[in-house]
């Protein structure tokens, strides 16, 4: 069992924990994640560890009520427990000082982006992080990532903050400016993923994914995150999940991620369904 | 002979594929006694040979003829201590029942079912004894991994008196027992309750650790005071074919297949979290002839499917799969496409899958395995529908404990070398034993891989002190 020390929301249905996991706490790196698994019957998830305190023995992860069990994790508060969290998986990224870096977070995946930001700053990068958001109301990390930066950029769909329209628009300005990037890191929705790499492609810019495949295990024994990538099959959960984002087939990706798209809405509208018979009563 | 080997007593076929209930139903107190009076007592039982921990066979035979199933429950752990769970699992036809003399010129002594039922006897009497632990030793032993060769060492590990403490990488205890081998042959509940007694002789059990990213073995002995590791990791890897579709939507490997539906219960899904493929109706093609690919078709079945193939490119005589396990899934209406080798997967616009190309495939030449080779049919090409495929066709090793321990020597199947005497690897104090050293293979050969290299961790660490423990 895993207990919440911390619970908040950062924005509507999204919300940080951080929870007791010394173990993890003092392994993980940049890029890696952890496989959660709320309750006895609960499904294993995985999560990226945004933040960790080696001393206090916690690690952050921020979630987003996407479907029934991230719902369920986000009415949990300090105090209660998770009943399994098992990490820290993946290859962590790969940092070095690359010159100027540009750090891309859509949506939750700013929560992805952030803790590599961090490390890309400590090595020496100048940082400049672009923080995609539908609106206003759903930007998150602002201030974090604007303490790991030289430069800061909101984007909002319908620009209700800071930039108005998407990620790429912004880093398309950014190297239009004449801007000298030498290496992105794109998190977030695969169409918003893939459309950093068309972007990033003509000019041969270094350009990295964080992969968000289906995960089961997240140690490499079963394959069920397996990607293609330079026409090779890659486990995404030990092989990356960064990865070469010029080589990364993202249409297989997209269409397997939808294998299971008609559980996920049967077991959520069930879930909503129990919800409100609680609120009845 | 007087009495005909007495055949286990199972669910029906029609009635079971509609549910996920263990399949045999064991043998009655009767029926055992039976059984147990066609043991010829030999002077020299050879049966003993070909178990791989060497159970006394003819004695706990013995008891069970005269009714002591109890006392025949604790002679078999005096050497096996899962024996619920080898006696469902084992393949005794290729090893105790295999030297049976009786099987000479009659049906070998049914010694898998005997063994099974005196420790369901034992178990569900509620009487079921801890075994004797000797005084502690001082020493602390790090088990990674908790399926069968890492069950086996802690269990006597902590019965030479030391302190023992298993790390497991999934949330359950008890490795393939518990996410490959199905509840329809093996129940969960009996892994449980079998780990159960480990915990009870001070076995300490710490899930949710991956050695290798959690923790490394370095970090086990330099900074949590280890004396010795014992690695039983086992080769959970699996393997795909490198053929042209294998990335469509609805190919799995059966590791992901059966870690849903075993590990994570998805047959009971929406109750259980975790979905898997809707196989209702539907055409599920497995593809391999071993024991996993017989557990995935099964199960496939047992989900709904409307033809469950099983998909070989040799021909039953070759299958590896154990003949019940054949036996059964023939029973359960498994369509077996023998000499047949898939060559693509072909799928729609959506990157579904909707079909396999397959090649039919001839006997040829003996290959290395001495099996003989097949060989495809040129021009037999055709298209089999099929809406799920499930891959089984075998596992490698896991790479992190290879990546972050390189002091280890793997061989060039990434398989850990170990000297088989002691199964000692090539770093001071790291011992291996299991699918991790033999590649894929069987439960109790992993058990004794851990007996083994129990006894020699405990030779070594108590031989390093010699004399001083006496005074």
């Amino acid at each position: 069992m895993f207990t919440i020390v911390s619970a908040d929301f950062l924005a509507e249905n999204i919300k940080k924990f951080e929870i007791e996991a010394p173990r993890i706490a003092k392994k993980r790196k940049a890029g890696q994640f952890v496989m959660l698994r709320a309750t006895d019957n609960g499904e294993r998830i995985p999560l990226t560890i945004a933040d960790s305190d080696p001393e206090k023995g916690t690690i952050t992860i921020i979630a987003q009520g996407a479907g029934k069990t991230t719902r369920e994790l986000n009415r949990l508060e300090a105090g209660d427990t998770i009943s399994d969290i098992v990490g820290p998986l993946g290859t962590p990224s790969h940092i070095e000082n690359f010159g100027t870096a540009v750090s891309i977070g859509g949506g939750v995946g700013t929560a992805i982006a952030y803790p590599t930001a961090v490390a890309l700053k400590e090595a020496g990068n100048y940082v400049i992080t672009i923080n995609g958001a539908r609106t206003k109301e759903m930007v998150i990390l602002e201030n974090e990532m604007k303490s790991v930066s030289d430069e800061a950029y909101i984007t909002t769909d319908d620009g209700s903050y800071g930039f108005h329209g998407f990620v790429t628009q912004k880093l398309q300005e950014l190297i239009d400016s004449g801007k000298k990037i030498d290496y992105v890191l794109a998190i977030g929705p695969i169409p918003m993923m893939k459309a950093v790499a068309d972007v990033t492609r003509p000019y041969g810019i270094n350009t990295v994914v964080s992969l968000n495949p289906i995960m089961v295990d997240g140690t490499g024994m079963c394959g069920g995150c397996r990607v293609t990538v330079d026409n090779e099959i890659k486990f995404a959960c030990v092989d990356g999940p960064e990865f070469d984002a010029h080589k990364v087939d993202f249409t297989n990706l997209n269409d397997r991620n939808k294998i299971y798209l008609k559980e996920e809405q049967s077991s959520e509208t069930e879930y909503k369904h129990r919800c409100n018979l609680d609120t009845q009563s | 002979m007087a009495i005909p080997r007495q055949e286990m007593p199972a669910q029906d076929p029609l009635e079971r594929i509609q549910n996920f209930k263990e399949v045999n139903l064991g043998y009655t107190p009767e029926l055992a006694i039976k059984e147990a009076m066609r043991c010829i007592q030999c002077k020299d039982p050879v049966c003993i040979k070909g178990c791989p921990v060497n159970i006394k066979i003819d004695e706990f035979i013995d008891l069970v003829a005269n009714g002591d199933f109890t006392g025949a429950a604790r002679k078999i752990k005096e050497d096996n201590v899962l024996p619920a769970i080898c006696g469902r699992v084992c393949p005794q036809e290729d090893q105790c029942e295999k030297e049976c003399i009786l099987g000479k010129k009659h049906k070998p002594v049914a010694i898998g079912h005997l063994e099974r039922f005196v420790a369901d006897y034992e178990r569900e009497s509620g009487n079921v004894a801890v075994p004797h632990v000797k005084p502690a030793t001082g020493r602390k032993i790090a088990v990674i991994g908790s399926g069968p060769a890492g069950l086996s060492c802690a269990n006597d590990l902590a019965q030479f008196g030391h302190k023992v403490v298993v790390f497991e990488a999934l949330h359950e205890l008890g490795g393939v027992l518990m996410y490959g081998v199905p509840e329809f042959r093996l129940p969960k509940e009996i892994v449980r309750t079998e780990i159960e007694g480990l915990k009870s002789m001070g076995v300490e059990f710490q899930t949710d650790v991956v050695v290798g990213r959690s923790v490394t073995i370095d970090e086990l002995m330099e900074e949590e005071g280890f004396d010795a590791v014992f690695i039983g990791v086992g080769a959970g890897l699996p393997w795909f074919m490198g053929i042209p579709g294998e990335n469509l939507v609805g190919v799995l490997s059966a590791n992901e297949f059966l870690t849903r539906v075993n590990l994570m219960k998805a047959y009971d899904f929406p109750e259980s979290d975790t979905p898997v493929f809707d196989c209702k109706g539907k055409n599920v093609a497995v593809f391999g002839g071993g024991n996993t690919a017989m557990d995935a078709v099964r199960t496939a079945k047992r989900l709904g499917a409307e033809h469950a193939y099983i998909v070989y490119r040799r021909s039953e005589a070759e299958m590896p799969a154990r003949i019940e396990e054949i036996h059964h899934a023939k029973e359960e209406g498994i369509e077996f496409l023998l000499l047949n080798n898939p060559v693509e997967f072909v799928g729609n616009d959506q990157q579904w899958l909707t079909g396999v190309k397959l090649v039919k495939m001839e006997l040829g030449e003996p290959d290395d395995s001495g099996r003989r080779r097949p060989v495809a049919v040129e021009g037999s090409e055709y298209i089999l529908p099929i809406d799920m495929a499930v891959i089984s066709i075998g596992n490698g090793s896991n790479p992190l404990i290879g990546q972050t321990t390189p002091d280890i020597e793997f061989s060039k199947r990434d398989t850990i070398v170990v000297d088989i005497n002691t199964m000692a690897t090539s770093k001071e104090n790291v011992y291996a034993g299991g699918d991790i050293v033999t590649g894929g293979a069987t439960v109790i050969l992993a058990m004794g891989a851990g007996r083994t290299a129990a006894k020699a961790i405990h030779e070594k660490l108590m031989g390093e002190s010699h004399g001083f423990d006496e005074w």
